[in-house]
């Protein structure tokens, strides 16, 4: 990843395909499994990691310059800590029901891979502005992975999308797609299908 | 005896029914990434299991003397400067997460400190990994676990019904982290073992390296799926005449159907 080169607007696009933080870095992989049961909550989720990621990319920006090497992970997790309380909160006042269903996902965004990288690889390199595009892309890029596992879980398990019934009624309901072992087989067949989708497309320009 | 019954549903429940990483999907990072070979995944798991256990000793003692509403520690020191009444409604729960996060960040820093003066080689072979176990989240889910059952009572929940309804002891805190690990190692080493021999299979281009693993362990969720009702059955053989009111307040009892049918997935 660059030094100091790219600008807000490389930063910003460079998160939603080309640096996909789910399919693209492997990271944050466990909100996609845990919570893309269904729509809803995953909406939800990829809404609390933009209002952390965002928040904490601007403040590691601004004191980048006070950070000792060997401690900057360690401020990392607590500036992320302190956000993250304040989304839980948040979540507890005015999404109850949701906040329950999320259970320890909300606070385990803490320990979200898919953050501490974006702060050790872009905000304490960079200014503020390329930083806050940074997360703005980055969560774009999550939150249309997240979308995309668990419109197929959502679909397939519940016949449902966003709580709206697209099946026919007669749709076997596949609940193993709404259990552990079909997030992990669904997010294992997508992240194959996006390798092949590149490789194809590498190939082509080579070609 | 029931406190017996209750930590061993605990064990048995942190262990295999609800593996930490095919069940709650904590952990997923090293899982894929260090499951490569056998015996580094051994390894991780022990540092794993270690780190697990020193954190939830230490966030159990901080939740239950300090962090939780009228916690004795901070009813105490806040004695002193406002009236008992005020003392007693003080609640910091709003620090937990911070509080966590610092506990198990000082623990990873000293096991690394002594895996690389004890075993230079292991620690080269971790390579990044080991730092990485502060962001695990098997851990600060553990913690998590811990918290809601010390401050809030218990109540629902997957380990084992009988600990419900009463806040949990350090012991029970212990026992879920303990075998929480020893759940993660167990996972990471059948992975691993996979691994070894997927090495020797010819694996569509697009799915090798993260894609297959997943899929593996989607089966393996599936196996381990097998262990649901494990416990309900061991309730019922151990305390016969509790069965009524296990069975009331058990939470995810759709279960026993299952129950013969995994297993021997691996």
């Amino acid at each position: 990843m660059a030094k100091d080169g790219p600008t807000p607007l490389e930063r910003f696009i460079n998160g939603i395909l080309p640096e996909n933080p789910v399919y693209r870095q492997l990271l944050g992989m466990c909100p996609t499994l845990a919570v893309t049961g269904n729509m809803k909550a995953a909406m939800t989720m990829s809404g609390a990691v933009l209002f952390v990621l965002f928040c904490a990319n601007i403040i590691t920006s601004l004191i980048r310059h006070l950070l000792k090497p060997h401690l900057r992970i360690l401020v990392f997790t607590l500036t992320i800590a302190t956000f993250v309380t304040i989304a839980d909160r948040f979540l507890a006042a005015y999404m109850y029901e949701m906040s329950k269903e999320l259970g320890p996902y909300i606070p385990l965004i803490i320990v979200n891979c898919v953050i501490i990288c974006r702060c050790e690889v872009c905000a304490s390199k960079q200014g503020v502005i390329a930083a806050g595009a940074d997360a703005i892309g980055q969560s774009i890029g999550f939150a249309l992975a997240l979308a995309s596992i668990a419109s197929v879980r959502e679909i397939l398990g519940e016949g449902s999308w966003f709580a709206m019934r697209v099946m026919p009624e007669a749709w076997p309901a596949w609940a193993i797609m709404i259990l552990p072992p079909g997030a992990f087989i669904t997010l294992g067949l997508l992240l194959g299908g996006a390798n092949w989708f590149g490789m194809s497309r590498s190939a082509k320009t080579a070609a | 005896m029931d406190y017996i019954l209750s930590l061993l549903l605990i064990a048995i429940g942190a262990a295999l029914i609800n593996n930490f990483v095919l069940k709650y999907f904590v952990g997923i990072c090293p899982f894929i990434g260090v499951s490569r070979r056998v015996d580094m995944a051994f390894g991780m798991g022990c540092a794993v299991t270690f780190v697990i256990s020193i954190a939830a000793m230490l966030s159990w003692t901080f939740t239950n003397f300090i962090l939780q509403p009228s916690a004795p520690l901070t009813k105490w020191i806040a004695g002193f400067f406002m009236s008992p009444e005020a003392a007693a409604n003080i609640d910091l729960s709003i620090l937990n997460y911070i509080v966590y996060i610092f506990v198990i960040a000082s623990s990873v820093q000293l096991v690394e400190m002594y895996v690389r003066k004890f075993s230079p080689g292991m620690y080269k072979s971790f390579g990044v990994y080991l730092p990485l176990i502060t962001t695990n989240c098997a851990i600060l889910f553990a913690c998590l676990e811990i918290m809601k059952h010390v401050s809030t009572g218990g109540g629902s929940g997957d380990w084992g019904s009988a600990g419900g309804g009463q806040s949990w002891g350090l012991a029970q805190a212990l026992t879920l982290a303990v075998f929480g690990g020893i759940g993660f190692t167990i996972a990471i080493v059948i992975m691993a073992g996979i691994r070894e021999e997927l090495d020797h299979c010819d694996i569509p281009a697009p799915l090798r390296g993260a894609g297959i693993t997943l899929i593996v362990a989607g089966i393996l969720a599936l196996a381990f799926m097998g262990f649901t009702g494990v416990d309900t059955k061991l309730k019922r053989k151990i305390a016969p005449e509790r069965e009524t009111t296990i069975t009331a307040s058990s939470h995810g009892s759709e279960t026993h159907a299952t129950s013969a049918t995994g297993g021997s997935g691996q």
